[in-house]
């Protein structure tokens, strides 16, 4: 039980944390200063989500590791985040299409974590899912703002959905860890809302003058840490100040 | 020095007139209990303050733990501890009346009393300068977790809205 909770903590918490590291990839760059501050906020959000899961996972773990130790002192192939997350930024249409099929994806995991019968899983999906809410909505919009804009914001933004259309298969895979920690009623069954995820993004894409991309052979690996190289690079800018500087504190 | 359960009324009158002087650091207008972050004084020995973080991802939630810490300390409470729970969840309803004048005197539209359930609908914020609601977002994400952008159409005033939650 300690191993497989400690293991779902960290998909949930590293979820959260590489997707708050890449938007904040952002912060300064993004193409208008309220853009900018959206992307921060939801990168803010994330990270906040993270702090909470990992420091689950590390009580599961019980070696005495926090948030902190888990976030920047683990290898990447110790990282159980979904391949979508680690994605490149490519330009802001790339972004929001990625941030389009994991924020639709979130809420509705969150939506169900808050019947966990763990209260804490429970206690933090029904908090974040107010945000969540936030995040999936200005997603939502800036698809159908960039699909029904311009020609090139509208092939930018089918060029940024085609790339991350494949890593969407893995947001709702259950393996044989999962499916024991669903069977306790702690973890979610992502199965048995892959149809309203589907009627979401089709709505929004039918909206947007978007097709829905052709199927893909799916990537997937991420929850047992086969990484796409991009993680790594992640990673080395995260974590280099706490590594070279061990102990450091503000 | 041993406190007695159950607690003493003078040690929570203590207590509260500390933390109702203990500013938001992002919004010193208000206080901690303003903003509904303190939610209980627990009897026990030690007695057990509960506090509650606003937002999942405020960045202030440490430096608000911080200050009521070193508050309680400055004014002998030492003794007391601090714990932080996540359930149930805050929402703006926890903000107090007292807390949503003040907002509204620092230029901050308070969010409507009762509202957090509704908040994602079309929540209308009267400028907090002129009153009027006739009003538009400008961002829904502001300057804070916890404030959107808005702009009055009748005095052209633009201003922070404190979102629902």
């Amino acid at each position: 039980m300690g191993e497989a909770l400690y293991d779902y903590a960290l998909r949930l918490g590293d979820d959260s944390l590489v997707l708050g590291q890449r938007l904040s990839e952002w912060c300064g760059h993004a193409p208008m200063l309220e853009i900018d501050l959206s992307l921060a906020n939801v990168a803010l959000d994330l990270i906040g989500q993270s702090t909470h899961f990992l420091k689950l996972a590390g009580e599961a773990e019980g070696k005495g590791r926090d948030a902190d130790t888990l976030a920047f002192h683990r290898d990447v192939l110790d990282f159980r985040n979904c391949l979508l997350v680690e994605q490149p930024n490519g330009d802001f249409a790339q972004t929001i299409a990625r941030q389009f099929l994991f924020s639709n994806w979130q809420e509705l995991l969150f939506r169900e974590l808050m019947h966990s019968k763990l209260e804490v899983i429970a206690a933090i999906a029904a908090k974040a899912v107010k945000e969540v809410t936030y995040h999936t909505r200005l997603a939502n919009e800036w698809m159908v703002r960039l699909g029904d804009g311009t020609a090139e914001s509208h092939a930018r933004v089918a060029d940024g959905l085609d790339w991350m259309w494949r890593f969407a298969d893995e947001l709702f895979a259950v393996d044989a860890a999962l499916e024991t920690l669903i069977g306790d009623g702690i973890a979610a069954d992502m199965r048995l809302f892959r149809g309203e995820w589907d009627i979401r993004v089709d709505k929004v894409l039918a909206d947007a003058t978007l097709e829905i991309p052709k199927p893909r052979r799916a990537a997937t690996g991420g929850r047992i840490g086969h990484h796409s190289e991009h993680l790594g690079h992640l990673l080395s800018e995260m974590q280099f100040l706490p590594r070279a500087y061990p102990g450091a504190r503000w | 020095m041993v406190v007695a359960a159950p607690l003493s009324q003078s040690l929570r009158d203590r207590a509260f007139d500390v933390l109702s002087r203990v500013p938001d650091p992002e919004i010193p207008c208000v206080s901690v209990v303003d903003l509904g972050i303190v939610r209980d004084l627990r009897e026990g020995s030690p007695p057990t303050l509960v506090i509650t973080p606003t937002y999942t991802g405020c960045p202030a939630t440490v430096v608000i733990e911080a200050s009521i810490r070193a508050a309680l300390d400055g004014a002998g409470l030492a003794e007391l501890t601090i714990e932080t729970t996540l359930s149930p969840p805050w929402t703006t309803d926890w903000i107090s009346d007292d807390g949503r004048e003040k907002l509204r005197a620092y230029g901050i539209a308070p969010p409507p009393k009762g509202a957090a359930r509704s908040s994602l609908r079309g929540i209308v914020g009267a400028c907090p300068r002129c009153g009027s609601s006739d009003t538009e977002e400008i961002s829904r994400f502001g300057s804070t977790p916890c404030k959107a952008l808005h702009r009055c159409l009748a005095c052209g005033e633009p201003f922070d809205l404190f979102k629902c939650h």
